[in-house]
């Protein structure tokens, strides 16, 4: 018999919450290697930077109130390493209080931390998370020190080729004989020329976080642009590049993104936190999903990600007025609007011109997609609903579907749930 | 072009280690225009600060010139100037203005820091000063030549120290300070700072006191330093307006400034050094100057001040004593001897016992007994140590878990069983040789081959405590000095049978304890004891002879010691003065006097000569001169201090002929450590020299 004179409790109910968009930041990218903008720069301090950033521009949020600090990285050593989430929380000055944690799903890190802590602010866990990632490529090569299990070779479980994502790529025009080299380098360079429209629009800028680096010999310099873009890029120009994965092949370092350092950051909340912190909501996250697909062809996944993630939105491709993809390759993007019926020039498309213009930084592109979708519909409040989408290494696919809540027929289903 | 005058200065210092002045344009953000920002930088890591030199600040002043010349151009919006990471500047490289032996080049020295300087402050467009770190002297002053300053949080070392060093503050400094902060603020970062133990301001502090206009966090102290540059170019008046609040003062309050640092130096250096007065008389006669006529009076100032001798025994205590030799103490054995001190014991549970067990549990974190001959002395011994780190506590220098692993790790026992597990066992327990000689006995018997025996004597032989042991090699002397916390000098004495080995340990041990190690031989009282207890025997005869307290005890005040001989022995107690004067007599002879008067005083519980009056003042009560016979032979000042510095040449000459340290250097180290006397001194050796005590007696000159 039981002495227990207090009642037995239940839990507090769930219920899910919507999840917005506040803001984000990143840092400049650079290009990889000693030239580089950020050769002797430490990634966990572009990551420091950017936090900062966040907090300094949203003033109106205590920084207690952050629940949880999400930083992906695909390498996780050395200044990447440590539980990049938590260091860099504490090197930003975030209380001791905040938690923070180091997220890996290679090109699709920060993506990944977004969902990731979208979900626990969904489920009531959190009220406000910062969700990004960084790639110092010049500070950890891509591959270096990996171990990939013997059984994949032995086993035929997964070509070694397609560990090198050159070579998936090359794969991809194989498929699909429709997307010619000269349709990858003619998208290429229509990514360079929109980019540079952005800029000359300062349609980049407010998002980036200047950071400032020192060179022997030369002293502090201040880094307020992106260094990889090539603006003025030609078709010619691109014709008369080698193709480094395969003799007489169509992928070049022209039609794909670069080797590039840089972070990201962006600042997730409750909408009804939000609200209460009078933080704005710039998008609203209306569904997410991932998918695997072979690893060879890698760069297909975002098709799959993408069909599952509408049929869960119960929404169709049309309904989408704005594609942010991760340009990893010409040939993935293109395969994805071959797919859906989007013609590769679609002012849909990366309006701001894409990773073959600005870089890739790995497992720091997911929010740079983000940030730029958000300011879109901030510019553009006939549409509804945008997508940020991007493949990833060992064949997967990941999207996210967001709502422009400048929208005329925002729903603010959080306003609904709270009543 | 105007820098070219300096070259011949510049062509003196040829291995310079130049700190180059590194451009880089900025784009400031929201469409501010360009900064130019100069990166202060010797191309070393931050182990190595960045220092002016001749050549560093000619390369400062041709940069500058360019980009003056680029802003009339209207190529640029403004000018900022930072440092490598921890550093600003550290100041003048100090070894290259010492070694400026002609008048005509200390002038150029001080001339080409104005001319540089002055620059930055005249651009025509706006200049910003970025203080991400150490910021000294001429470092300082670099940065208060700007229009505008920021400041990291994360910055050490910023400060105005030429009154210590031996300098003015002349680069502009005493000039432009007291005008940002205000004349007293100005009065704490020139005179009181440098004066007290060479105190440096942090990031914050200097901040508050308005030396800089922002204080900026270190993780993007140079972003938002630029951020900052653009707003304030953009609109100055919320830094006028701050500036406003600290630079309000009138006449009447630059006067009272200057009084009450002249009070201060007297008091703190008796004026025996040129420098802290040079600097009130640049900023009493500033006040009414134009900044022009200021600094032609800062560059004689300067000018003189490097050719004097304070000045050159100040670098070489400094820099060749504290800096360099401190640090790699001469003589010690190869620190991979050392061996691991896991648990420290500690004979006595007195006074002494119980500060030496403090600091052995603050900075060695292991395990430290205290042993007495009754349970009450050790609970006693015990309550103190937890006590005083209760104290720490509640003034907030140890964290509470800290203070609970420091307490938990201090234990007390009757049973020297408890030293069983020891590698190191210090005894503190009455200065009585056959004392000493069975605490070392009973400890033998219980610790392992290897433990080492130290003893804090400071008057006996420590070769006679280690002479009946099985483990002669074992003991080592470690003398430290009252207060032992605040104290720096550790005398390590060496017995003739002490091994290398417990030598290492030694000064390993010394370097944990974050004392600064100096090697002695085993000769009664070592080297301060010795030193002062000469001169206390010369001021004790003098005054025994009949000349009055006060020509006595005042006589040095030309070499400006911390404290004069009475009130000194009066701080130590006259019997542990009359206990060491024995023990030197005992062991030198009738060369250190024995006061009969000390004995009389002593023996009616008299705690000093000097007694304060209601009214302050102090004075030797006639029931103590009563007590007292004294001869009719007295001596004025002059004599008396001549006769000091002529007994003190001849101790150290002994000393160094016995071999007591290996160099006048470190006599020199121990007198400044362990005694406090003045870096202008160079501790005691280059003052004997100067004055030509070292001729007079021992007819040589130590350097």
């Amino acid at each position: 018999m039981s002495t227990n004179t207090v009642p037995a409790r239940t839990a507090t109910g769930r219920r899910i919450r919507d999840v917005v968009f506040v803001d984000g930041v990143r840092t400049p990218f650079g290009k990889a290697g000693e030239k580089g903008i950020y050769a002797g720069v430490r990634a966990d301090d572009l990551v420091v930077k950017c936090i900062r950033d966040l907090m300094r521009r949203n003033p109106t949020l205590p920084a207690e109130r952050i629940d949880d600090v999400a930083i992906a990285a695909t390498t996780q050593t050395g200044d990447q390493g440590l539980t990049i989430g938590r260091t860099a929380a504490l090197l930003a000055g975030l209380p001791r209080t905040v938690p923070g944690f180091a997220i890996d799903r290679m090109c699709a890190g920060a993506m990944t931390a977004v969902t990731t802590t979208a979900s626990g602010i969904a489920f009531g866990a959190y009220d406000v998370v910062i969700a990004g990632g960084v790639e110092h490529m010049g500070n950890h090569p891509m591959g270096a020190d990996t171990d990939p299990n013997p059984r994949f070779m032995s086993e035929r479980l997964v070509d070694p080729a397609a560990l090198n994502m050159g070579n998936t790529a090359e794969n991809l025009h194989d498929r699909f004989p429709a997307i010619t080299k000269d349709r990858a380098d003619a998208y290429a360079v229509a990514s360079q020329t929109k980019l540079a429209a952005a800029y000359a629009g300062g349609q980049i800028q407010p998002d980036l976080v200047p950071v400032a680096s020192r060179k022997e010999g030369t002293g502090w310099t201040l880094n307020t642009v992106d260094e990889p873009p090539r603006p003025g890029t030609t078709t010619e120009d691109l014709a008369a590049l080698r193709t480094p994965f395969r003799s007489h092949g169509r992928v070049t370092a022209g039609n794909a993104a670069g080797l590039n350092d840089g972070a990201t950051a962006a600042l997730l909340a409750s909408a009804d936190t939000a609200a209460e912190l009078g933080l704005p909501a710039k998008m609203r996250l209306v569904a997410y999903a991932f998918a695997g697909v072979e690893p060879e062809v890698m760069g297909i996944g975002p098709v799959p990600a993408t069909e599952k993630a509408l049929r869960q939105a119960g929404l169709s491709i049309e309904d989408i007025g704005l594609f942010e993809i991760n340009e990893a390759f010409a040939v993935q993007v293109l395969s994805f609007l071959d797919h859906f019926g989007i013609a590769d020039d679609d002012p849909r498309v990366n309006r701001y011109g894409g990773a073959i213009a600005v870089g890739h930084p790995l497992a720091s592109s997911g929010v740079r997609l983000m940030l730029q979708l958000a300011r879109q519909f901030e510019e553009d409040p006939s549409v509804r609903y945008g997508m940020t989408t991007m493949c990833i290494g060992l064949g997967m696919g990941a999207t996210v579907i967001w709502e422009n809540p400048h929208h005329p027929d925002y729903s603010s289903n959080a306003a609904e749930d709270a009543a | 072009m105007s820098f070219d005058r300096y070259e011949k200065l510049a062509a003196l210092v040829p291995d310079e280690v130049v700190t180059h002045s590194q451009v880089q344009d900025i784009d400031l953000p929201h469409g501010g225009g360009t900064l130019a920002l100069i990166t202060l930088d010797n191309g070393l890591d931050h182990t190595k600060p960045t220092t002016l030199g001749p050549n560093t600040l000619i390369e400062l002043g041709r940069v500058l010139e360019g980009l003056k010349a680029r802003a009339a151009n209207g190529e640029l919006a403004a000018v900022g100037i930072t440092g490598k990471p921890y550093f600003l500047v550290a100041g003048a490289d100090l070894s290259t203005v010492k070694s400026l032996k002609a008048a005509e080049y200390g002038a150029l020295m001080a001339e080409l820091g104005h001319e540089a300087y002055n620059l930055l402050g005249n651009l025509g467009v706006p200049s910003f000063a970025f203080i991400n770190g150490v910021a000294l002297g001429g470092g300082l002053e670099v940065a208060l030549a700007a229009d505008y300053r920021t400041i990291s949080t994360g910055a050490n070392g910023i400060g105005l120290p030429e009154a210590f060093i031996g300098l003015v503050p002349g680069w502009g400094g005493v000039y432009r300070l007291p005008r940002l902060i205000g004349p007293a603020a100005a009065m704490k970062v020139m005179i009181e700072n440098p004066l007290s133990n060479n105190r440096m301001l942090d990031g914050r502090t200097a901040f508050g006191l308005g030396i800089a206009d922002e204080l900026l966090e270190p993780a993007d102290f140079l972003e938002q330093s630029l951020a900052w540059a653009a707003s304030v170019l953009k609109d100055p008046s919320a830094v006028d307006a701050r500036r406003a609040g600290h630079a309000t003062y009138t006449d009447g309050d630059w006067d009272a400034a200057a009084a009450a640092g002249r009070a201060f130096v007297a008091a703190k250096t008796s004026n025996a050094a040129p420098a802290p007065g040079k600097v009130l008389d640049l900023f009493e006669a500033g006040k009414n100057l134009t900044r022009e006529e200021s600094a032609a009076a800062e560059c004689e100032a300067l000018t003189y001040l490097m050719q004097t001798p304070e000045f050159h025994s100040t670098v070489y205590a400094f820099l060749d004593l504290v800096q360099k030799r401190a640090k790699r103490p001469a003589g010690a054995p190869d620190r991979k001897l050392a061996r691991k001190v896991t648990k420290v014991g500690v004979v006595g549970a007195g006074l002494m016992a119980g500060q030496l067990a403090l600091l052995f549990a603050r900075q060695l974190k292991v395990p430290v007994v205290l042993t007495d001959i009754d349970q009450q002395r050790v609970d006693k011994g015990v309550a103190y140590v937890h006590a005083e780190v209760d104290k720490l506590l509640s003034k907030k220098r140890l964290s509470p878990d800290v203070a609970n692993r420091t307490k938990a790790l201090v234990s007390g026992s009757v049973s020297k069983q408890a030293f069983a597990d020891a590698d190191f066992v210090i005894e503190a327990v009455f200065e009585e040789l056959n004392v000493k000689k069975a605490v070392f006995a009973e400890v033998e018997a219980v610790v392992s081959p290897e433990c080492i025996l130290a003893t804090n004597t400071s008057s006996l032989s420590v070769t006679d405590m280690a002479a009946d042991l099985a483990h002669p090699e074992r003991v080592v002397g470690f003398h430290f000095f009252n207060p032992v916390a605040a104290m720096p000098l550790l005398e390590i004495v060496k017995a003739p049978h002490t091994d290398d080995a417990v030598l290492a340990t030694a000064f390993a041990l010394a370097k944990e304890l974050k004392k600064s190690a100096v090697l002695v031989q085993d000769a009664t009282a070592f080297v301060v004891n010795r030193i002062l207890g000469r001169m206390f025997g010369e001021i004790t005869a003098v005054f025994d002879e009949g000349t009055d307290a006060a020509t006595a005890d005042n006589a040095l005040r030309p070499m400006g010691l911390p404290m004069t001989p009475f009130r000194l022995l009066a701080l130590v107690g006259l019997p542990v003065g009359q206990h060491v004067q024995e023990s030197l007599h005992a062991a030198f002879g009738e060369r250190f006097h024995v006061s009969a008067n000390q004995q009389k005083l002593i023996d009616a519980g008299i705690k000093g000569l000097w007694v304060k009056g209601e009214d302050g003042t102090e004075t030797v009560p006639e029931p103590t001169l009563a007590l007292m016979s004294r001869g009719d032979k007295p001596s004025d000042s002059a004599e008396v201090l001549r006769r000091t510095q002529d007994a003190l040449a001849d101790e150290i000459g002994r000393m160094l002929d016995e071999g007591v340290v290996s160099a006048p250097e470190d006599i020199d180290l121990c007198v400044i450590l362990g005694a406090g006397w003045p870096f202008h001194l160079g501790g005691i050796t280059p003052y004997l020299d100067r004055v030509g005590a070292s001729e007079r007696v021992n007819g040589k000159t130590f350097h």
